[in-house]
């Protein structure tokens, strides 16, 4: 080995813990400022899972997925029991006001008469309200808390999941947008309900 | 030292209790296979609480965690196979759900990470080795230099 190669294999050596700490710290910096409990949807570009759930107000009343079906919308999983439901609450009325169709997803709620109550007291701003008392029709959407916000297509598809509240923010910059342009398609197309594969 | 007996003794208690024990109440489940029943806790080993971070099904008290539970006691029940309650899984909460991903671009260095580690560890140390041994003759030059250096640095010192 000459006194050269020796040299810069020393370099190389003394280098690559450097280099290996510089990842690291890379790393962990963006760990610092990822949020853990946000997980990606397994579900986005799929279609939504077949389910059938009683109406909220009315339990002789059953949905299916058909009814997620035939216009872009956005399925929002609230219950009682969560004060950040309570906080996107108002906002909601506000979308709904501006003609954005929202379904509701009661999700595992203490009572229904509870659930019902705070329809009728904070106002509705759903056109549909889905009561999923067990929580089974949550666990085929992927739901691991409240609120929740799904974007769906008019085929049917999930487009987004948004985990935590809906506010000012959220849509101005991400569901909105993404609503208006299925809006947009959907407007154009004219009722198209065929599914694309 | 009675003292340390007595902790180590407790110690010794705590590590042999059942690690289920603070977790959720399993008796509710009944089966009338044992190879179900040997199935199902299997699963709830190795599926992950999409609400807690980082704790099995099993030993998870959150209602999401009982609710999963349930629901592989009800797959696992009608006959559904690991792979199929897995798949059911992850398909609805994605690869955090199962506490063994798979091998993709993204968990690559999940599975490569510590066998790397292992090489550039072999490599670092053959190179020292290597070097201390190259260092540790002399050259005719080096030798004659070296007892040049002897000589003057007394000189130096004044």
């Amino acid at each position: 080995m000459t006194e050269q190669t020796s040299a810069s294999w020393r370099w190389a050596v003394l280098a690559l813990p450097l280099l290996a700490f510089l990842l690291l710290v890379g790393f962990l910096l963006r760990g610092l400022f990822s949020d853990p409990t946000e997980l990606s949807s397994a579900l986005v570009g799929k279609p939504v899972p077949t389910f059938t759930v009683p109406d909220i107000y009315d339990t002789s009343v059953i949905h299916s997925e058909q009814a997620l079906r035939g216009r872009p919308m956005l399925l929002n999983v609230w219950a009682t029991w969560c004060p950040t439901c309570r906080a996107e609450h108002e906002y909601l009325n506000q979308l709904a006001a501006q003609g954005v169709y929202i379904v509701g997803l009661n999700y595992k709620d203490d009572s229904r008469s509870k659930a019902v109550d705070w329809l009728n007291t904070l106002g509705d701003p759903y056109q549909l309200n889905l009561f999923d008392e067990s929580g089974r029709v949550a666990i085929e959407f992927g739901v691991y808390g409240a609120p929740e916000t799904f974007v769906i297509d008019a085929a049917g598809r999930i487009r987004y999941r948004h985990v935590g509240d809906v506010n000012e923010r959220v849509w101005q910059q991400v569901i909105g947008p993404m609503y208006s342009e299925l809006m947009a398609d959907y407007n154009g197309t004219n009722i198209s309900m065929e599914p694309q594969s | 030292m009675s003292h340390l007996l007595r902790l180590l003794a407790l110690l010794v208690l705590l590590a042999m209790l059942p690690s289920t024990s603070h977790g959720a109440n399993l008796e509710t489940y009944q089966f009338s296979d044992p190879a179900k029943e040997a199935l199902f806790r299997e699963l709830i080993g190795e599926l992950r609480c999409p609400k807690c971070q980082n704790q099995a099904i099993a030993d998870s008290d959150a209602p999401l965690a009982k609710d999963l539970r349930d629901q592989t006691y009800t797959m696992v029940q009608e006959g559904a196979t690991k792979q199929q309650v897995i798949d059911y899984m992850v398909a609805r909460y994605g690869d955090f759900a199962h506490y063994q991903p798979p091998v993709t671009a993204a968990t690559l260095i999940l599975w490569l990470g510590p066998l790397a580690l292992l090489i550039i560890g072999a490599l670092v140390i053959s190179v020292i080795a290597r070097q201390r041994r190259d260092s540790s003759e002399l050259t005719a030059e080096e030798a004659a230099a070296l007892a040049q250096l002897r000589q003057s640095s007394p000189a130096q010192d004044q």
